[in-house]
């Protein structure tokens, strides 16, 4: 019960900053709208390449990626705010005042996951609006949408740990790099099988591939690899919040 | 500090040292373009299947990023030395010297049009190795490095604008995604003439940084092309002209003495 308080209380001010903070919550919003329409927009050609045989069009497949990348840097900017809480001391003194400490993790990883839901209904909103086509059924989207929390769950505890452990803003790229890599090296542009060479072997292991080909699978209304994408997704996420909580230790021992 | 060209060569000499001091301003503005090349050119080969792409190799095509993407590098760096300075104090304390204004700029942008050509010999030689030969030869290579010192110019002299009339780090750093938006709405990806979204095409034709890219591009795929040639380096030009009269409108108030 006392966790439950401590992350109520760590969501909330984290939820109120980012909310009164329009240099906060502007580029959430706007940085995934502007990928979307950077790539559904700019890259619609690539609908016309032998064997892209998606059946919802360019648009719906690349609303997939940019609602799961949506998703990880959602959780990565939360990390940045815990950071930032490290640089001005706010942080000691929650950890000083807080009786059950991991209630601090749990309330970042929750304020990480409404302020994504919120830029997912605005990118789901613009997405239908310029006429997003959807095969699945009642089922089939909402289990994209459960995928993509769990990678945010997976993005924030990844970002929560490495901020806990560094405790300064210049931990930023620390936490950003291999979230980006991660996403660019799934199959942004183009289905797997039309990856070719190192990008194709890199992909293959890769396992967002396997969140982002289930993903686009519910899109189309043909569920494949579904197994496969949720133990990925939630596999991350288990390994990140042991990191998350060790990184917690480490902070603590700090002072 | 005797002459404008002392002053010049140890304010640049000193805007060099501190970025080169700082790995974070080196190396970032080297591997990240190099790594985005790296995703683009595996992810979107298929794209050359399509008919009228201009080369077999997407790599080709897609390394004239990182040039702008270097300049867009160069903004942040010059804005953001500059708005630290002021941020710091330094420019109140080189306002008691006699420094000249200009000395000022020419000096913090020195550094900045350095930093501009290593990235571009660095980006040269990746692209070499990973197979890429120029169509204009060694020509275009000195060709290639005129531009890219010209473009670290241009957008290193709208960063230090920012930076003097504003002052703040934080600022010139927002900056950033108000110029990726330019860049990802231009033909960084695709060919304009490709683009089959109209609105799209529309935008990336009227954003003078396809004109830059296209520029760079020629040099790579095409080899002498006069009129991508001009177009780049006259947009280049021009925003260097209005970046630095702008900076230079803003300094004195800065400098005030």
């Amino acid at each position: 019960m006392r966790n439950v308080s401590v992350a109520r209380a760590v969501a909330w001010r984290t939820l109120h900053n980012v909310f009164t903070n329009p240099s906060l919550l502007i580029p959430q919003l706007a940085f995934p709208l502007f990928f979307f329409t950077a790539f559904a927009g700019g890259l619609s050609r690539v609908h016309d390449v032998r064997g892209f045989d998606f059946p919802q069009g360019y648009t719906a497949f690349q609303f997939v990626f940019v609602l799961l990348q949506s998703a990880a840097f959602g959780g990565v900017f939360t990390g940045f705010g815990i950071a930032r809480d490290f640089e001005t001391g706010f942080a000691r003194r929650l950890l000083l005042a807080a009786p059950h400490r991991t209630g601090i993790v749990i309330g970042y990883a929750a304020a990480a996951l409404c302020r994504w839901l919120v830029t997912a209904a605005f990118l789901t909103a613009v997405a239908f609006a310029v006429g997003m086509k959807v095969g699945g059924n009642g089922v089939d989207l909402p289990a994209l949408y459960v995928l993509a929390a769990i990678v945010n769950s997976a993005a924030v505890l990844w970002a929560c740990g490495v901020a806990m452990r560094l405790r300064s803003m210049q931990a930023g790229p620390v936490m950003q790099m291999p979230v980006f890599l991660v996403l660019f090296f799934a199959p942004v542009y183009v289905p797997l099988d039309l990856l070719s060479g190192w990008i194709h072997g890199v992909a293959v292991v890769n396992p967002l591939t396997r969140v982002l080909e289930a993903g686009r699978s519910f899109v189309a209304g043909s569920p494949t690899q579904v197994a496969a994408a949720y133990a990925a997704a939630i596999g991350l996420a288990v390994l990140f919040s042991l990191w998350a909580v060790r990184g917690l230790r480490k902070a603590e021992a700090a002072g | 500090m005797s002459t404008t060209a002392d002053q010049v060569a140890l304010l640049a000499r000193r805007s060099v040292l501190r970025t080169w001091r700082n790995p974070a301003a080196t190396i970032f503005p080297l591997v990240f373009p190099m790594l985005l090349l790296a995703v683009n050119s595996g992810g979107l080969r298929a794209e050359t299947h399509l008919p009228g792409f201009p080369t077999h190799s997407f790599l080709a095509f897609a390394l004239a990023v990182p040039f702008i993407q270097g300049a867009l590098f160069a903004t942040m760096n010059a804005g953001t030395d500059l708005a630290r300075d002021i941020e710091s104090g330094f420019l109140s304390r080189l306002s008691l010297t006699p420094l000249r204004g200009a000395a000022l700029l020419a000096g913090q942008l020195g550094g900045v049009v350095a930093l501009g050509v290593v990235q571009a010999c660095f980006y040269i030689i990746v692209g070499t190795i990973a197979g890429v030969r120029l169509a204009s030869g060694i020509g275009g290579v000195a060709v290639l490095l005129v531009f890219a010192a010209m473009i670290s110019l241009a957008f290193g002299s709208l960063g230090a604008w920012v930076a003097l009339r504003t002052g703040s780090t934080e600022t010139v750093q927002s900056l950033f995604p108000v110029f990726f938006v330019f860049l990802f709405i231009s033909s960084m990806n695709i060919p304009r003439n490709l683009i089959s979204t109209t609105w799209f095409r529309d935008a990336a034709t009227a954003n003078p940084v396809s004109y830059l890219l296209e520029c760079v591009r020629s040099l790579i795929i095409t080899g002498w092309n006069g009129k991508a040639l001009a177009l780049g380096f006259g947009i280049v030009a021009i925003v260097a002209v209005v970046g630095l009269s702008l900076a230079s409108v803003a300094l004195p108030k800065r400098l005030a003495r």
